[in-house]
Formats: structure tokens, sequence, C-alpha cells
């Protein structure tokens, strides 16, 4: 008699037994990084703004010399890097894990791309002797100087976010393969994207700044 | 289990492929206006681009693309407070400065 009797309704969900998620918490913590970031970059943003008031003339004929195109095309490389991250996490929400790994892979290639483009760039101004303490820069008027000490260390701790991006999005990747991110469990890959954004963000204001100031 | 359901039902509809494509020509276009104004070389329509453009482009990336849009509103009223916080501590700093 006993046998026969019905077991008590096992609980339907076992996969996800002892384990403790907090989505609302790690989006917020994710969100307060992020404001601490508005600040460090709010900081030089009021640097440039100091000196550019107070340097008008040279600000504007320093940036002449900047390549406009690249920075347009970097620009764009970045904004659709952007729509193929946020793409990346629809398509792990519908359960399309190879579209999402192919959106998050697309999105590394266009970061790589942005940082090769960089690379180019620092390479051609280094080549006319433009970087912080050469000669060149230290014969040219101070407005100068302070743009171009401005465009290193801005556009410099903005590629290191680039960097880092890329290389939180190849940890991504391998969780993604592992289905360690899951339909059900994405905020990792959400949170990537909340500073991948952010980064686009940061880049949206660089360009006018920097490139459109001639 | 009930901390499961009650993620899911805090969780937003899912929005689609399209939304965000359509975002993203947006930015693009927006990308072509600001750069086209500055080229023009009349200094006043290129501040506008700076000061509306460059802010719509951002306000864009954060409503759709960061996912604000569809947030609780105590995150929203946390990211209006950091961003208004951030113009304060600019708005401070430049009317010290161009004033003093």
């Amino acid at each position: 008699m006993s046998v026969s009797a019905e077991p008590q309704a096992a609980p339907p969900v076992q996969e996800h037994a002892g384990e403790h998620r907090d989505y609302a918490g790690a989006k917020l913590g994710m969100w307060l990084f992020i404001f601490s970031e508005l600040i460090l970059f709010g900081g030089l943003f009021v640097a440039y703004g100091m000196y550019r008031s107070m340097h008008a003339h040279e600000f504007h004929k320093a940036s002449g010399e900047l390549n406009l195109t690249l920075g347009v095309i970097n620009t764009l490389v970045l904004l659709t890097s952007s729509l193929t991250m946020v793409l990346s996490i629809v398509a792990i929400r519908l359960q399309r894990k190879l579209q999402s790994m192919f959106f998050l892979a697309g999105t590394m290639l266009l970061g790589t791309v942005f940082l090769v483009n960089k690379f180019f760039e620092w390479m051609a101004k280094f080549h006319h002797g433009i970087y912080p303490g050469s000669e060149h820069m230290m014969a040219r008027p101070p407005g100068e100087r302070l743009f171009f000490g401005l465009y290193f260390g801005m556009t410099g701790l903005h590629g290191l976010h680039v960097t880092i991006g890329v290389v939180l999005m190849s940890v991504m990747l391998v969780f993604l393969a592992r289905d360690r991110i899951r339909h059900d469990d994405f905020i990792k890959l959400e949170n990537t994207g909340l500073y991948w954004h952010l980064v686009d963000v940061i880049w949206i204001f660089l360009l006018p700044l920097f490139y459109l100031a001639a | 289990m009930s901390h499961i359901t009650q993620q899911k039902a805090e969780a937003p509809h899912i929005v689609g492929y399209a939304t965000f494509v359509k975002v993203w020509i947006a930015l693009v276009l927006l990308t072509g206006l600001l750069v086209g104004l500055s080229v023009t070389h009349r200094p006043n329509l290129a501040l506008l681009g700076l000061l509306v453009i460059t802010p719509t482009k951002a306000s864009l990336v954060l409503f759709y693309f960061m996912h604000l849009k569809y947030e609780s509103a105590a995150l929203k009223y946390m990211v209006t407070a950091a961003i208004a916080a951030l113009i304060i501590f600019i708005g401070l700093t430049f009317s010290d400065f161009l004033f003093r």
C-alpha cells in the first residue's frame, strides 16, 4: 500500500536549487559604477571646457589637425557595436544562443576595429612629433599643448575602457557557450552591455569636443 | 523558487530587434547632421549641434540601448539625480570660472 502511494510533487525547478540571484541588486550595482564613471569623465570635460574658454583660438586651430574622417568612422563603428550588443541580449532572451554569440562576437570585432583605427590615428600624430612632452609640442603655444594633452588623455582613457570592454565580452562569450548565461539568467551579459553603452555615450561627447571643434 | 517567480514578474516584455535598429538609424542620421552642421563653419549652428544633438544622441543610447525606458521609476530617479548632480557641478564650476 505504502509503495504505491503517490510521492509528493517534486519542485519543478531543480536546476536553480540553492542558487541565489538578485537581478535588481546586480543591475543597481552596475548603475552605481556607471555614476562613478560619469563623475570621472565629467571632471575631464570640465577641464576641457575651462582650458578651451581660456585658449579658444588655439583649441580651434589644433582641432583642425585631427583626422575628422577617422573620428566619424570610429563613431559609426561604436554606434553599430552598441546595436549588436543590445541585439545579443535580445537574442539570448529569445533563447537564440548561437545568434546571441554571433552578435556578441560582432560587437567584439567592432570594438577591436575601433582600437585599430585609434592606433593608426595616434601613430600618425606621433610620426608628426605630436605627443605629450615632445620637442615639437613644447615649441607650440600653451593652448595647443593643452588641447593635445587633453586629446591623448581623454581618448586614451576612453580607449582603455574599450579594451576592458572587449576583454569583458570575451569572458561573456565563454559564459554564453557554457550556458552560464541563459535566457532566464542574463544579468552578466546585460551589465556588460550597460558598460559598453557607457563607453559609447562617452565617445558621443568626445567626437564634437575634439574632432568638430574646428 | 519564490524569488525566481518574482524576477520573472518584474522582468518587462522583450523589446524586439526592430526597435533597436530604428534607434541605430536615428543615431547615424543625427551623427550625419552633427558633422554636417559643424562643417558649415557657422559657429552658432555648430554650438546648436553640441548642445542639442549630442545630448539627444546620448539620451537615445541611455533610454533604449541601456534599457532605461523600461526600468523601474526608482532607477529612473537615480539616473536623473546623478546626471543632475553632474550638471550642477559643471554649472557651479563654470559660473565661478567665467564670472570671477
